[in-house]
């Protein structure tokens, strides 16, 4: 249904300080299972563009690398990922996708993302929350915060690592982020969990039209439970304390 | 808003198939919480649009099918009925709520019931571009000899949508009545075919409801100028064309039922728009 409308769809993803080390395996990994037969446009966020990779992509498919800046703290620099991405979006994006994903670089794709991941505004389920009572979601709770969620509100607690959807929603959405994200900035509070709390919030207020399930967003340090039949993209195996440093 | 939580590993229902392959919802009870929906169209101001024909003397079934959409037709959102009739004196004065309002399209009749139930689509696809395009947001498109017995409301909207026939949820594709002569436009191989959709309830958005219209009415004047009539009409177009450009939500049989041909079976938990006894032979004349 979506191959003749001859779509292309962009991929943000943030590889900086040592982060660039994922980008090989996530890029190889996305020519093998992302999108097949599309066309697709990676732009590549990263202070150092000169440790990017060759990697050989297929036809219709495009890497933009971007330079941004680095930052010592990391929480910074995930929380930056929101304004840049919108920025992306009015100054190139608008007019070269259709749709947009903004993505984790430390993962891999281990099977199909296709066309049933297309949709206006696309959440994916954390793979550490789907079995578990709202209450316990890791929402901001402190009412000071522009992310704060209460504790009998809450659908699905979504992850920050992958989102998505038409690229003017994703506009809007990311814009959005971004606003809150200044708010709490200008009270001097830092949400939980970074962006991926206010993303939780304003997924609850501008509900997702399609939501992907754990397949396309799983921890490998999990156990696979049987609901789960398939495994589409993943966390890389890491040492967080010695990357983030 | 409060509301319960949605469980990730909790089916909302078991016991029938509440998504299509091609991931479009099929709508029952138990699907859909209604309070986030309506918040969802209210912010929108979402007008909906309930077109109707009512020709020669299916101007009996008017009242009724009004005065039920008024109890349970999208209520406390913005509504336009369109009645189409060659009668426009013989439309009932009903009462209208907030919000809501009656507009009468005086049209011509045809004299064969085949032809009066064919040609609604060339009349809902001119009037969708003449003038629906620039007064509601969604159009609803029903049979008149029907009443509302239960809620019908916003779940249903979406861009394209079509509801199950009541008498073929069950059947296998091979006993689908597909128009199956290859000469006419209407024509679906035994081995294709997703559902078998009713004539009396469709919908969508304006566009995508002018789209429906113009093909299947296109695919009627083809038809007749190669001589064939499709074995159920307009109905017949509805599926060929459904199967073609895939609804974007698929209504369950409680938006299109018969209970005195089919009882209440216990998969049914609601009866939402339902037949109204009439004589068939006296009414088509």
């Amino acid at each position: 249904m979506y191959q003749p409308l001859n779509l292309t769809i962009g991929v943000t993803v943030f590889a900086v300080g040592k982060y660039t080390c994922f980008i090989r395996p996530f890029l190889e990994s996305a020519e093998k299972f992302f999108m097949r037969g599309y066309q697709v446009h990676y732009y590549l966020f990263t202070h150092d563009p000169a440790a990017v990779p060759k990697v050989p992509l297929g036809p219709g498919r495009l890497l933009s690398i971007i330079p941004i800046q680095g930052h010592s703290q990391w929480e910074e620099i995930s929380m930056r990922r929101m304004e840049t991405i919108s920025k992306l979006i009015a100054k190139r994006a608008h007019q070269e996708v259709d749709y947009l994903f903004c993505l984790d670089v430390d993962m891999v794709f281990r099977n199909p993302w296709g066309p049933e991941t297309l949709g206006d505004l696309v959440a994916a389920i954390h793979p550490g929350y789907f079995a578990v009572s709202r209450q316990q979601f890791p929402y901001e709770r402190r009412q000071v915060s522009a992310a704060f969620v209460a504790y009998n509100e809450g659908d699905f607690y979504y992850g920050g690592a992958v989102f998505g959807g038409r690229v003017a929603r994703v506009y809007e959405f990311t814009r959005g982020c971004h606003t809150a994200i200044l708010a709490d900035k200008a009270n001097g509070i830092m949400a939980a969990w970074q962006e991926e709390s206010h993303l939780n919030r304003r997924f609850i207020w501008h509900k997702p039209s399609t939501v992907l399930s754990p397949e396309y967003l799983w921890d490998d340090r999990k156990p696979q439970p049987p609901s789960l039949k398939l495994i589409r993209f993943s966390t890389v195996d890491k040492d967080t304390s010695w990357l983030r440093s | 808003m409060v509301y319960a939580q949605p469980k990730a590993l909790t089916p909302s229902r078991k016991d029938v198939l509440v998504l299509t392959p091609w991931l479009a919802p099929i709508i029952w009870e138990g699907t859909f919480n209604i309070d986030i929906l309506n918040e969802q169209f209210r912010l929108q101001n979402t007008t909906v649009g309930l077109t109707v024909f009512a020709i020669k003397k299916y101007v009996v079934f008017l009242k009724l099918f009004l005065e039920t959409a008024e109890q349970h037709f999208m209520v406390g959102h913005k509504v336009i009925y369109y009645v189409f009739t060659d009668r426009p004196a013989d439309v009932p004065q009903v009462p209208l709520g907030a919000g809501r309002k009656l507009v009468v399209l005086t049209v011509r009749n045809y004299t064969r019931w085949q032809d009066v139930s064919m040609h609604r689509m060339e009349m809902i696809s001119r009037f969708s571009e003449q003038r629906f395009l620039h007064e509601v947001d969604y159009l609803v498109c029903a049979d008149v000899d029907m009443k509302f017995s239960d809620h019908v409301g916003v779940e249903i909207l979406s861009a394209l949508f079509g509801t199950l026939h009541p008498g073929f949820y069950s059947s296998s594709r091979e006993a689908f009545t597909y128009e199956r002569r290859p000469k006419s436009q209407a024509y679906i191989p035994r081995d294709e075919g997703d559902f078998y959709y009713m004539g009396a309830f469709f919908g969508g958005s304006v566009v995508e409801v002018y789209r429906l219209t113009k093909a299947c009415h296109q695919a009627m004047v083809e038809d007749k100028a190669n001589g064939i009539e499709a074995v159920w009409h307009d109905e017949s177009h509805l599926n060929k064309y459904l199967l073609y450009h895939k609804p974007t939500k698929v209504l369950s049989p409680e938006y299109m039922w018969d209970q005195q041909l089919l009882g209440w079976p216990s998969i049914m938990k609601k009866l939402r728009y339902v037949a109204v006894p009439k004589n068939h032979q006296a009414i088509r004349n």
